[in-house]
């Protein structure tokens, strides 16, 4: 049996990934990226829409800051989310845009003059201005206070996701493609490598290494709807979460986005209706304005989905054969919006369903999108309770989306976090005191425990059908774990779910292959994918309260004072049949924005204890430094500046925040 | 029954039906060329399934139906199934292209399937395009060649004409599906032919303001027989790209570049 060694193993060559390795390879670290998929191929390619940055470019950006991008993802969250490590994204989302401008992403530029948008149904002229031609252009999202999202077209994570993979080749950083780590080597303290099987020929290699990152992105293949594609099942969660060690958070935190096409789920961008595209219902009329008057279609995912549901229950869903659902219309666009600015949704809408978008309505009803939750980890990407190992992107929880995440803040997250946590990971290789000293007899220990459970789907007498099961559960999922929760609903997944993980421990394969074997490996999957589910059923039916994209029926108010807290599970051993959890409360005294209404949604919600007197604090420090510059305010209320990497600290220019030379001397 | 006695019930999310609506459907026969190298005993072959067409159907759900129920050693490669990512080219009735938005109704009832020509066969519909443009990129120097290496983050970026910004999107709206050097003549011929993609990687950084290489950087990767001069015009790469490239304008364009080149 083999063993390779490496100072960093990647996990997932998608942007997160192929950063944190692009950033410890620079650093001088060896780097090998794991990957089932050529990482071009990753789901990354399928972000639409754009990048969240505060770079203020267009004029409807203006004024915008990381203090407003602060605001609006904390508020999108839910106040969920972990307020140090948003500042720490907010604050590096500019530097990532303009790394990728200067790697080659050909990000949609700003052209100077009259130009015509529609806004709330309406033709609108704006004036670009001309110190602004030809900088990055950001359009409008939901959540946002700003038009700050960066695009390329509508293929910003493909030409971000072309660009990251060229500069990994660049940079030489070997990815090992068409290969699936299926479990974590460790001793319950410290993280070693993984154990990884060829998905061509079925070889299992050892790779150890001093550290480890889990970049494999999100869990939508749970359900039955999702936009995800197929092979973002959530393995890398599940890695960590059977070592014992490690803990998944707020996995009862999924997104359900709100333009998926009916019935295929396969997205269509947020950008329609950033870009002024509207909802309608059977009717024709146009419902948004009716529930969430300030933001209309443009509130948060959650909860313009959660308003699309309520209407479709209202009898107000149009009716095909597949069901009921809504209309998209960016007829409004125009031709030439949409098929420049907007080219995926049209094709997307021609293959797949035979609609002409310049013309017609979009038939679309939410679908699951993603993940919150994941890998546990603190500001630096490590676990707190497995060291060695690191996560970033869609599979990590840092926590920068609490239980919501703001449309453009995923890939921004992805080239984010890579940066941030492939410095931490250069700086964990290069302490002495980190290098690996596991006995190549407990790595052989590994890798025999591993073929011995291969042989035994192999070989073993099991009568179970492994897509049967998939299938259940995705079922489960879907119905029962979906937008609106019900305590007895999800009492129901967790009962099936367990059912289901029993019954996948007696899976039997028809085709017995060793090498390339789809059977194989769904069924290998699929014990992990219901350990995983479980994690997202059980902490959504423990969880009695309402909260960003967690939205029970029963329990409909965000309760601050039981439930500002995050939660955390873990599977203690491999013959249990439910996950532990366990809760971290978030500490509101440290708040630089404590919790209130979101500006959007329910205002109806139980107050924590300390929000009061944090609040007061707050309003009173914001008093008596009213003319003290913003960043002096900010670093009063919550200083976060040391959390970071020194190479990403200082602040950044726009035009209308020039950087003062001897600021950019003295800073980092 | 085998399932868990806990199934879905009608909580309001959208479920459309595994099999589609009711109503009279085409009985379809796929064939698919069946090969795993893998195997000693394994022997290139033509297999037929016949299932039930559905509304809506696209190869991508009628390969996993079969899949599921008919053959579970059945290997085939999607990954976005949305058309975005380039995973599930092959040869679809004579013609390659996206296997994953390919409408079943778009097709006659019988299908026959191959793998893309040219690359390694990985097994049945599966070929490794990943392995072949990884070596193609590393060969070409496909990525862009920085004037500064380590640009000031926290200044604003450099400006880009927002015209060329679009042109140079438009280049790199490449998937890497090997669509192109399926159907490349050349190719047939020369093993280490670049292929349109490759052609069209070189003419996207040598349109990029930012790439600090010379037509002379450019004519050293691609001025020969494996490189543009190796084209012959026959343009298919041109009228099978799924995202519909301007391929035979690039290629055009790139070989007089490089003559011009050649002769200074």
């Amino acid at each position: 049996m083999k063993i390779l060694y490496t100072d960093v193993l990647v996990v997932g060559g998608g942007l997160a990934g192929l950063r944190v390795g692009i950033g410890a390879k620079r650093r001088g670290h060896d780097v090998i990226i794991l990957s089932l998929v050529p990482p071009k191929r990753s789901h990354s390619a399928a972000a639409q829409g754009g990048m969240q940055a505060s770079l203020a470019n267009v004029i409807k950006g203006q004024g915008d800051t990381e203090d407003v991008h602060f605001e609006d993802t904390v508020r999108g969250s839910d106040w969920g989310a972990d307020q140090q490590v948003v500042r720490m994204f907010v604050n590096t989302a500019p530097k990532a845009v303009r790394e990728l401008a200067a790697w080659g992403v050909p990000w949609s530029r700003v052209r100077k003059g009259d130009r015509d948008v529609i806004i709330n149904g309406q033709k609108v002229t704006i004036t670009e201005r001309d110190e602004a031609h030809g900088l990055v252009a950001q359009r409008d999202f939901g959540g946002t206070k700003k038009w700050r999202t960066c695009y390329v077209s509508d293929g910003t994570g493909h030409a971000m996701l072309q660009t990251m993979s060229d500069q990994a080749i660049g940079s030489a950083i070997p990815v090992r493609e068409r290969v699936e780590a299926i479990a974590l080597i460790h001793d319950g303290a410290r993280c070693y490598g993984a154990v990884v099987r060829d998905l061509i020929t079925g070889e299992l290699v050892a790779y150890v290494a001093k550290a480890t990152a889990i970049a494999s992105g999100g869990a939508g293949r749970l359900y039955r709807v999702t936009t995800n594609a197929v092979i973002c099942e959530g393995i890398g969660s599940a890695l960590a979460l059977e070592t014992g060690a490690a803990a998944l958070g707020n996995m009862e935190a999924v997104q359900f986005h709100p333009t998926a096409i009916f019935p295929a789920g396969i997205l269509v961008t947020e950008g329609c209706r950033g870009d002024g595209g509207l909802l309608k219902d059977a009717d024709g009329h146009r419902f948004m304005p009716d529930y969430e008057p300030e933001k209309k279609e443009l509130a948060s995912r959650d909860v313009v989905s959660r308003r699309m549901e309520e209407h479709i229950l209202k009898g107000k869903g149009a009716k095909n054969r597949f069901g009921e659902h809504l209309w998209l219309d960016i007829t409004l666009l125009g031709e030439k919006h949409i098929k420049h600015n907007l080219r995926e949704v049209f094709e997307i809408c021609h293959y797949f369903l035979g609609v002409d978008p310049v013309k017609d309505f979009i038939p679309v009803r939410p679908a699951q999108h993603y993940t919150m939750g994941g890998v546990r980890t603190n500001h630096t990407g490590e676990s707190p309770t497995l060291k060695g190992l690191f996560a970033a992107g869609e599979a990590a929880c840092w926590d920068m989306h609490g239980f919501n995440r703001l449309g453009g803040n995923s890939v921004a997250e992805t080239v984010v976090a890579g940066m941030i946590v492939g410095e931490y990971i250069a700086d964990f290789c290069d302490k002495s005191e980190n290098d690996v000293d596991i006995p190549t007899r407990v790595v052989h220990d590994f890798l025999r425990r591993e073929q011995l459970k291969l042989d035994t789907l192999i070989d073993g007498r099991g009568t179970e059908d492994a897509s049967a099961i998939k299938a259940q559960m995705q079922d489960l999922m879907t119905a029962r774990v979906g937008i609106f929760r019900r305590g007895e609903d999800l009492q129901a997944a967790v009962d099936g779910l367990q059912q289901l993980l029993v019954r996948s421990r007696n899976i039997g394969l028809k085709c017995k292959a060793r090498g390339a074997n789809p059977e194989l490996v769904t069924a290998y999957r699929v014990q992990k994918m219901l350990k995983v589910a479980l994690t997202i059923a059980y902490g959504a039916l423990t969880r009695t309260e309402s909260r960003g994209a967690h939205f029970r029926q029963d329990y409909p108010r965000r309760n601050d004072a039981e439930w500002l807290k995050r939660t955390l599970a873990t599977w203690k051993s491999e013959g249990d049949a439910l996950p532990s959890l366990a809760y971290e409360a978030l500490d509101v005294s440290r708040m630089e924005l404590p919790p209130g209404w979101r500006g959007y949604g329910a205002k109806d919600y139980v107050d924590h204890p300390d929000t009061p007197k944090r609040a007061a604090e707050v309003e009173a420090l914001r008093q008596k430094m009213a003319d003290a510059s913003r960043f002096a305010v900010q670093e009063a209320l919550m200083p976060y500046a040391s959390l970071l990497p020194k190479r990403y600290r200082g602040r950044n220019e726009r035009i209308d925040e020039p950087l003062a030379a001897e600021t950019l001397e003295t800073a980092s | 029954m085998n399932d868990a006695t806990v199934t879905a019930k009608a909580v309001p999310v959208a479920m459309p039906t595994r099999n589609g609506a009711n109503g009279p459907h085409r009985k379809l026969a796929i064939s698919v060329l069946r090969y795993n190298p893998q195997e000693r005993a394994s022997v290139p072959r033509m297999q037929t399934y016949r299932l039930e067409e559905a509304d809506g159907m696209t190869l991508f759900i009628a390969l996993n139906e079969i899949r599921e129920k008919q053959d579970a050693s059945l290997q085939f490669d999607f990954v976005c199934r949305a058309g975005i990512c380039g995973s599930c080219a092959m040869v679809i009735n004579g013609r390659p292209t996206l296997a994953c938005r390919t409408l079943t109704k778009n097709l006659p009832a019988e299908i026959t399937l191959a793998p893309l020509p040219f690359f390694e066969l990985i097994g049945d519909l599966s070929v490794n395009t990943g392995k072949w443009m990884r070596g193609m990129s590393e060969r070409l120097e496909g990525w862009l060649h920085m004037k500064d290496a380590d640009p000031d983050l926290r200044r604003i970026e450099e400006k880009m004409d927002p015209e060329l910004a679009d042109k140079i999107y438009e280049l790199d709206r490449c998937i890497e599906c090997g669509c192109c050097v399926a159907a490349c003549g050349t190719a047939r011929m020369r093993k280490d032919f670049v292929g349109a993609v490759g052609l069209n990687r070189v003419a996207r950084f040598r349109l990029d303001p930012r790439d600090a290489r010379t037509d002379a950087d450019y004519y050293d990767v691609i001025g020969d027989d494996d490189g543009v001069f190796g084209c012959m015009s026959l343009l298919a790469c041109h009228d099978v790209c799924p995202k519909e490239l301007p391929l035979a304008t690039q290629i055009a364009f790139m070989r007089r570049k490089m003559v011009t080149m050649g002769f200074k």
